[in-house]
């Protein structure tokens, strides 16, 4: 019992998942992958493509993450994101869509470094979700 | 006096313009559900979202290099105003409280020698500006052809703003949105989001110690852009639940305004139609009599 905590991740368009019997969880922060336990410091990050790898007692969840901001505050972890989805549940369609989509971007000659980076990472992670 | 015919036309045509309202009350009462429901449940990111923004700024070692979306540009000659309205009309006073608003802002602004820029977002409040503020307008965005406002549209209108804020084509940004109170009360709102505006209680509120990774500089210019991605949302959230709250008791309005006339108009049929008969009946007998 005393290892769990709380963790939200909100959508702007609705709170995405809700659960308070959380052991560890892994996400994907801008300078690289960062686990978080219980009574980690307080702690503002925000996130690069790839995928947050949540354990709460009797079950692993994945999901994939585009970009967001994560707070932890109180044994809270708060994660924002404008666009996530399960792993097990996403479509081989949707994400070939998405790594085309990005591949396109990434073709454009004015993207800044940092930007350029930030893509490929997110075609990376697309494509070695696409294999399994 | 109308002949019975012209009455039982006006009748039948105001019933079926009685229909219409009803039908379109029922409708938007419909939508106005669904428009709260997803106001509601975007809350949370917005609060979060400016939750984790106060405990940044208020952190902040070097308050001099901050981003510029923060303390602006230090300068307050070239207002911006984003006014949201609605794509339709038929809303009571909706679309005309905002403009109402956002005019009587553009006239301050004007007498203070400030330069006025204008976006807006919806069809109708370009409509309405466009005959006085032509030529301060710049850009007119319009979703008509989605029916639910969604993230993915907030986000190119904080788009465009970021890209003309970093063009230093303005300073200070304001939205007009209408709160959603209740079905009755809507509250024309403006709300300054560049440079950002904090309340003197929220700057105390927050004294958390926080890590960040990477630094707060960095977070704070990745968080600053979508925070005005994550208002406009807000707004355009208020902005569609106000819509369809509004719309719905106009409609309402108008159904019982309409029942009133056709209640009126029948009265007046039945009498005239009586005054017919007995003067019909008056002729005859007057008839009879003279033999």
């Amino acid at each position: 019992m005393s290892e769990q905590f709380n963790l939200e991740i909100v959508s702007p368009e609705n709170s995405f998942l809700k659960k308070d019997d959380v052991t560890e969880v892994v996400i994907p922060a801008f300078e690289g992958e960062m686990g978080i336990l219980k009574d980690h410091i307080s702690v503002i990050s925000f996130l690069k493509p790839g995928i947050i790898k949540i354990s709460s007692n009797n079950e692993e969840n994945n999901f994939y993450v585009d970009d967001g901001i994560v707070e932890f505050k109180d044994n809270t972890l708060s994660i924002l994101t404008s666009n996530i989805f399960d792993i097990k549940n996403s479509e081989a369609s949707k994400i070939q869509d998405m790594i085309k989509e990005a591949e396109k971007e990434l073709s454009d000659e004015k993207l800044d470094d940092q930007k350029r980076f930030i893509i490929s990472q997110k075609v990376e992670v697309l494509k070695s979700l696409s294999l399994n | 006096m109308a002949s019975l015919d012209d009455l039982k036309k006006r009748i039948s045509s105001v019933k079926s313009t009685q229909k219409i309202t009803k039908a379109m009350k029922m409708v938007a009462a419909a939508k106005l559900r669904r428009a709260q429901e997803s106001a509601e449940r975007g809350r949370p990111y917005s609060e979060k979202m400016n939750n984790i923004i106060l405990n940044l700024s208020s952190g902040l070692s070097d308050k001099e290099n901050a981003p510029k979306l923060l303390t602006g540009t230090g300068e307050d000659k070239v207002h911006l105003c984003v006014v949201m309205t609605a794509d339709r009309g038929l809303c009571g006073g909706f679309n005309s409280n905002i403009i109402k608003k956002a005019k009587s802002y553009f006239k301050k602004l004007s007498d203070n020698g400030k330069t006025l820029k204008i976006i807006t977002v919806g069809s109708k409040g370009y409509d309405q500006l466009k005959r006085v503020y032509k030529d301060s307008i710049i850009e007119n965005i319009s979703f008509k052809e989605s029916k639910n406002a969604n993230y993915f549209e907030a986000n190119k209108v904080g788009k465009i703003i970021i890209e003309k804020f970093e063009n230093k084509e303005f300073d200070v940004c304001t939205i007009f949105y209408n709160q959603f109170k209740n079905v009755i009360t809507q509250i024309p709102q403006e709300q300054q989001i560049i440079p950002l505006k904090m309340t003197e209680d929220e700057i105390n509120k927050s004294d958390e110690s926080y890590e960040f990774e990477p630094d707060e500089d960095e977070i704070l210019g990745n968080l600053l852009p979508k925070n005005i991605s994550t208002q406009i949302f807000k707004a355009m959230l208020e902005n569609s639940a106000s819509e369809q709250g509004s719309r719905m008791s106009a409609m309402d309005n108008a159904t019982r305004n309409a029942g009133e006339m056709v209640d009126k108009l029948t009265i007046e049929y039945n009498r005239s139609r009586q005054a017919a008969i007995t003067k019909e009946l008056i002729e005859i007998i007057s008839g009879a009599e003279s033999l």
